[in-house]
This record gives structure tokens, C-alpha cells and sequence, in this order.
């Protein structure tokens, strides 16, 4: 930072809005740089197409969760004996607060839904290769918490689903060996589901993850203004040999205010007419925003016939389905088949060799003696988790999937395809095919990814341009 | 790539498919008309002389009921039935323990139940019209009665000197080639005061009355979200030129 600076002088006849301006630029310049950085001078690059407008719409969907959560929090009361009651005393008896409760309602699905579609444009154009993969694990950070805050949010309206959702995913905590049964004590501060458990997960609902979500998000956004905004290209437009115009500035960006913020304020447009469609029109949304089941108030001694989670949940739910006794048996092949590579086929020194070994008969060991359960556990964990390991992953020469190989797409879609049937899957009642079909996906999911290092490498690129695609509106 | 899009869509039928058949008793198409006020007054005065005696619907207070069109002096000389203020929720005249007692089981309320009953082959309110609707005499149970679309239900059918005493009809048929009873239809045992097409009408109002109750601002919500729609189509329409104006000179 700039130890001192000239204190800048204004004309008398200038204008009071001049004044007042250089009064608070002499008293505030961190301000008025920021605006700089991060607005009128933050060059991105001109071609960003519609999935550049998740980003945004995920900020405001942020937005609405705090603000209309803050309303929420005045009526709401954090009791076991009281909370449904109160949930209902606000949908009628508080003046307009259905309104506030359905756009949280509907918020926490379309904050998945935005952000999937925002991970998924990284995920298409490369945005977490070198120099931008802590935007990426910043952004996977969020990704968790965001799951962390949706899980307990949705044990607050204290309702059937609430209960036994809560119930099911902290149960799962009990199959961690040894210290399992204990830590799932320490988690619910009883022995179900229970009061001290609505008053905890309330506190990290309202303050401890949405500090940590804000944080992140800052992080996230730095960082991004740092390197620069990736763009469906997949090229750079700002550094050594890049075309600048007369200012220095890049020829193939513009300012992000006010190209990207008039743009952002249409896009923020047509995102608002959905949403206020299904606010107004549809919040339940035909029972996958707010379950039916979750109308009857929590009862610990009435299990429902079907517990599922929430639809974001849903693929990982469903990988954790997935891991049977049978499954075991297809996943320390799985580890064998890794083994067997690293040792036989790999340029590893011998010690490594060695180690590889011993790791994987160690394994194999554990996944024989512990119970399936556990392994599920780690399979949905694990599900999260290798996205941040993504820009280490992806080893393809050309970083958007414009100017891979064209097979690539293909695997794309089924990637897709295969994480929408996990979610459905997930959904419905166990049935014998479709838990042979979540096996199937949760392999292709893992495989994916684990083996991207190679797939990633094979095949023709395209010719990647030096300047990027641009056709003037 | 072909065999696989196929084989995806064969999955998802078939769990369609697997959804489907744990409906259970087809449910009827329940005549919801929210903007019908006569329609929901019936249906409020049926639901507070006959539902609320064992059935609370402890969110909901009368006087809310002057949306549907009724006046705080109509609702304290027709619906009060005891002491209770027109500001009041509507509490239920039975005590719970005795209640346990005498069904098994604590009627539940019934503020939020149309909601509650969804997705079960139909909405809630269907759901609710069939099961009012399909009440039947049954000796082998405590109450004397028995239930099409929950069997064994523990309350009994508290609409039968309308609806009169019915019982089922089954004819064998020849499934997969085994002999199987299915249902055909009724059979009038003893008549209600009400025709059939009158009964329909009663559970028909009260259960667009029940729908209405499990969220008394669904009339507002839907009229104030089409001005917001337009309003938004407006917006939508300003910030698309704008945006265009802007970026005619991006080249």
C-alpha cells in the first residue's frame, strides 16, 4: 500500500457532487481504487457467452438468502416445540412473510442450480487450469459449504423430512470405525435427533458457515480479478505478447463496469422471472423444493416410508446407495487394477514401488474388514472432494472443450447424463435395477475423474487461435 | 453410444413405472376451486361442525376466514361454537389423552394436511377427496369402518349419516392366471341423508376448503406474482436494449 499520498486539490467553482467526491477520495482511496480494480478497469475478455452469468446470478442469489434469511430470523424460533408452529405463523399470520419464506425456499434450490451451472461452465472451458486453479478450489470451498449450510437450513422448518433427512446423514457418521458412534453424539448433542440439535445446526445456519461462505466468496473473487477471467476460448488476453491498446489496456476485453454489469442486469432479468414464476406460482415446485411430507411436523417415533434428501443431495445420496457388500467386491478391484498399474506399467522408483504396494494391500484390507456402510460414506465424501483435485487432473493441451478433441463432448454429455440419473435415482426408493444403474454411474463418475490424467491426454486438439472468437453484437 | 441412450431411457421407465404401481387405490380428481367463496364457506362450516370436534388446525385462526368472504360477525355467530375469540386458532373440543384412548392415535391437524398429502398418485386435496369419499362397513375393525385409500385408518367415518352405510363390491378376475379379487364398485347398505352426487359436493367443498386452509395466501400469492411477472417482462425488456446499446460499439 502506498504510504502517503498527495492530498489532491479541487477547484473552488467545481460542482458539490466533484467536491464531496474528492473529500472522500482524499479520506477513503482504498475505496476508489477498488472500484477501479474491480469494476471500471477489471478487463475481462469480451467474448463470454450466457454460462458467464452464474457467477453473478449466484452472488445474488447469496443476496436474497441473507437478506430475506435475516427476516425469517425475527419470527423463527429455534425450538423443537415451537419451530414448525412458527414456520406457519410466518406463511400466515406475519404480514408478507410467505413471500420472504418461499424465496428462501426457492433460493436454496436455485443456489444449486446456479452454481452446478457455473462449475460446470469451469468444467467445459478449463477455467481451473493454470493460473486459476485456487479460483477453483476457492470456489469448490464454497461448493461445501454452500452443501453444509443447505443440510442444516433444511432441518430448521422442523418438519417430517427435516427430522429423518437429519437423522439419516448424521446416522452415517456412526459407521466410521471406533470413534463413530461417539462423534455422532457429539454432532446431534443427544442421542436423536433433537432440540440441542435444531439450536446447533440454527447457530451454523444464521452465523459460523455464512461468515465462512462470505469469506470464501471474497477469496473467491480476488483471486479471479488476480489472474483474470478464464473465457470460452480457453486463451489468455492479457500478458506478454498479447494485442494492448494505446492505454495498455487489453484489446480483446472490455471493462467489466459497464459491459458486464449492464450485461448481468439483463441476465439478472430473465433469472428473476423464473424464480418470481416458481415464488409465486409453483413454490413447491411439484414437491421437489418443499416436500409434502415435510407439512407434517417432526415425530421421532413415525419413520416415513421414504426418506430423501433434498434434489441437490440426490447424486451424492445416490453414490452412497451405491456401495453394497457386492460393491466392495468392483471397488478393491478397482484398487488391484491401480495397484497393478503403479507397480508394473509405471516409471515409479522402486521404493515408491514398494509403498504403492503396501498402501493398496493396507486398503484392501480395511475395505474387507469394515463394513460397506462406511465405504458409502467415504464414496459421498470422496464425490466432493475430487473436484478440487481437477486442475491437477486435466491434462489436455488445449483448455476449452472448443478446441479438444470431439469425443471429448460425448464424454461430456454422459457425464451429465449420468450425474441427472444418480440424482433421479436418488430420489426414489431402492429398487434392485436401479441400484445396479447408481453402480454403474457412481464407477463412470470416479472414472471419469481418476482417469482423466490419461483420457485427457488422448485424441487430436484443434488448433488453438492466438486471439479469441468475437462477433460484435 | 445409441445402446446407451436406450438403455437410459429403459431405466428410467422402468422406475417410473416402479413409482407408479405403489399408488395403491386410484385416486378421483378433486373439484379444487379456489376463487368459488360460496364453494369455501360450505366447505369451512362442514370442516368446523364435523372435522374439528377431534381435529385441530391449531395455525389457522377464524377470522382469517374473512378472506373467503365471511364477516368477524358471521364467523362468531355461526362458527364459534364454545368460548373462543374470533382472533383464536381453531383448537380442537377433544382432549388428546382421551383421544389416544379412544382411536389409538392423536387426530392430527389438519392446518397444513392438503399439503402434506401430496404425491401419492394425485395431490393432497385428491388424495383427501377419495379417502372421504371411500369410507365403508367393516365389522373386523374396532371402529366398525374401513378405508380404501388407508386401510385400517383409525377414525371413523364421521360423514356416514350423509353419505349412508356402503360396503364394497369384488369380482374375481384372472390375473397372470391366478383368480384375484378386484374391486367393482359399491353397494348402498343403508341410506345417507344425501345422494351420492350431494356427498360429492359436501367432501368436494370441504376439501376445497382444506386445500384453501393449508395456505391462506395462495389466492394473493398467485394474483400479486402475475404483476410481478409483467412488471419483470418490462424490466427484462428495458435491460436487453440497454445491454444493446452498450455493446454496439464493442467491435
Amino acid at each position: 500500500m502506498a504510504a502517503y499520498r498527495e492530498f489532491k486539490q479541487i477547484s473552488p467553482n467545481a460542482s458539490a457532487t466533484a467536491k464531496l467526491t474528492n473529500w472522500l477520495e482524499n479520506r477513503f482511496p482504498t475505496a476508489f481504487d477498488a472500484y477501479k480494480v474491480h469494476m471500471s478497469e477489471y478487463y475481462a475478455p469480451k467474448n463470454f457467452n450466457f454460462w458467464y452469468i452464474f457467477g453473478s446470478l449466484a452472488l445474488l442469489v447469496l443476496v436474497i438468502q441473507i437478506v430475506t434469511g435475516i427476516f425469517l430470523v425475527m419470527h423463527y424460533k429455534p425450538d423443537a416445540a415451537k419451530a414448525f408452529e412458527s414456520v406457519e405463523y410466518i406463511m400466515r399470520d406475519v404480514p408478507w412473510g410467505w413471500l420472504i419464506r418461499y424465496m428462501h425456499s426457492t433460493g436454496a434450490s436455485a443456489f444449486f442450480v446456479v452454481v452446478y451451472l457455473h462449475m460446470f461452465r469451469g468444467l467445459l472451458y478449463g477455467s481451473y487450469r493454470k493460473p486459476r486453479e485456487l479460483v477453483w478450489l476457492f470456489g469448490c470451498a464454497i461448493f461445501l459449504a454452500l452443501m453444509g449450510e443447505a443440510f442444516m437450513g433444511y432441518l430448521l422448518p422442523w418438519g417430517q423430512m427435516s427430522y429423518w433427512g437429519a437423522q439419516v446423514i448424521v446416522n452415517l457418521f456412526s459407521a466410521i470405525p471406533f470413534i463413530g458412534p461417539d462423534l455422532s453424539i457429539f454432532i446431534r448433542g443427544d442421542y436423536v435427533v433433537g432440540d440441542a440439535t435444531l439450536n446447533r445446526f440454527f447457530s451454523f445456519h444464521v452465523i459460523a458457515v455464512p461468515l465462512v461462505l462470505l469469506g470464501l466468496v471474497v477469496a473467491h473473487l480476488l483471486a479471479l480479478h488476480d489472474v483474470g477471467s478464464n473465457n470460452p476460448d480457453g486463451i489468455e488476453i492479457k500478458g506478454p505478447g498479447k494485442p494492448i491498446d494505446e492505454k495498455g489496456h487489453p484489446l480483446d476485453g472490455v471493462p467489466f463496469h459497464p459491459y458486464y454489469t449492464v450485461h448481468d442486469i439483463f441476465g439478472v432479468g430473465l433469472f428473476l422471472f423464473v424464480f418470481s414464476a416458481i415464488v409465486f406460482l409453483a413454490p413447491e415446485m411439484g414437491g421437489y423444493f418443499l416436500e409434502a411430507n415435510n407439512f407434517i411436523p417432526a415425530d421421532p417415533l413415525k419413520t416415513p416410508s421414504h426418506i430423501a434428501p433434498v434434489w441437490y443431495f440426490t447424486p451424492f445420496y445416490s453414490m452412497l446407495r451405491a456401495v453394497t457388500s457386492e460393491m466392495m467386491y468392483a471397488l478393491i478391484a478397482c484398487v488391484v487394477l491401480g495397484v497393478g498399474y503403479g507397480v508394473l506399467k509405471s516409471k515409479l522408483a522402486g521404493v515408491l514401488k514398494g509403498a504403492v504396494t503396501v498402501a493398496g494391500v493396507i486398503v484392501i484390507a480395511l475395505m474387507l474388514t469394515i463394513d460397506a456402510k462406511f465405504w458409502g460414506v467415504v464414496t459421498m465424501g470422496a464425490a466432493v472432494v475430487i473436484l478440487f483435485f481437477l486442475p491437477w487432473l486435466d491434462c489436455s493441451p488445449a483448455r476449452s472443450i472448443r478446441y479438444r478433441p470431439s469425443w471429448h463432448k460425448w464424454l461430456y454429455v454422459i457425464f451429465v447424463i449420468v450425474f441427472f440419473v444418480l440424482g433421479y435415482l436418488g430420489m426414489l426408493a431402492p429398487f434392485p435395477l436401479g441400484e445396479r444403474v447408481s453402480q454403474v454411474g457412481t464407477l463412470f463418475y470416479f472414472g471419469f475423474f481418476l482417469l482423466m490424467p490419461w483420457w485427457s491426454r488422448l485424441g487430436e486438439s484443434k488448433p488453438v487461435p492466438e486471439r479469441i472468437n468475437f462477433v460484435a453484437h | 453410444m445409441k445402446k446407451f441412450i436406450l438403455a437410459l431411457i429403459a431405466t428410467i421407465g422402468l422406475a417410473a413405472g416402479v413409482q407408479a404401481s405403489t399408488g395403491g387405490f386410484p385416486l378421483d380428481k378433486a373439484p379444487v376451486n379456489l376463487t368459488d367463496n360460496a364453494s369455501l364457506q360450505r366447505g369451512a362450516r362442514t370442516f368446523v361442525n364435523y372435522c374439528l370436534s377431534c381435529h385441530s388446525a391449531a395455525y389457522m385462526r377464524y377470522n382469517r376466514l374473512t378472506d373467503i368472504g365471511l364477516t368477524e360477525q358471521q364467523i362468531k355467530d355461526n362458527l364459534l361454537i364454545t368460548t373462543e375469540k374470533v382472533g383464536d386458532t381453531m383448537v380442537a373440543a377433544i382432549n388428546p389423552k382421551e383421544a389416544k384412548d379412544w382411536f389409538g392415535g392423536n387426530p392430527p391437524d389438519l392446518t397444513v394436511i392438503a399439503r402434506s398429502r401430496a404425491g401419492n398418485g394425485g395431490s393432497g386435496a385428491d388424495y383427501l377427496y377419495t379417502f372421504l369419499r371411500t369410507f365403508y362397513r367393516d365389522d373386523t375393525k374396532a371402529t366398525g369402518w374401513n378405508n380404501m385409500v388407508f386401510p385400517s385408518v383409525g377414525m371413523p367415518h364421521v360423514l356416514w349419516e350423509l353419505q349412508g352405510e356402503r360396503g364394497p363390491v369384488y369380482e374375481e378376475v384372472e390375473h397372470h392366471g391366478e383368480k384375484v379379487h378386484a374391486f367393482k364398485g359399491w353397494q348402498q347398505l343403508t341410506p345417507g341423508t344425501q345422494t351420492n352426487l350431494q356427498y360429492d359436493q359436501t367432501v368436494g367443498d370441504l376439501v376445497n376448503y382444506l386445500q384453501w386452509m393449508g395456505e391462506p395466501a395462495q389466492r394473493t400469492r398467485v394474483r400479486v406474482g402475475v404483476w410481478v411477472l409483467m412488471f419483470i417482462a418490462l424490466f427484462i425488456l428495458i435491460a436487453w436494449r440497454l445491454n444493446a446499446a452498450y455493446w454496439k460499439d464493442v467491435k
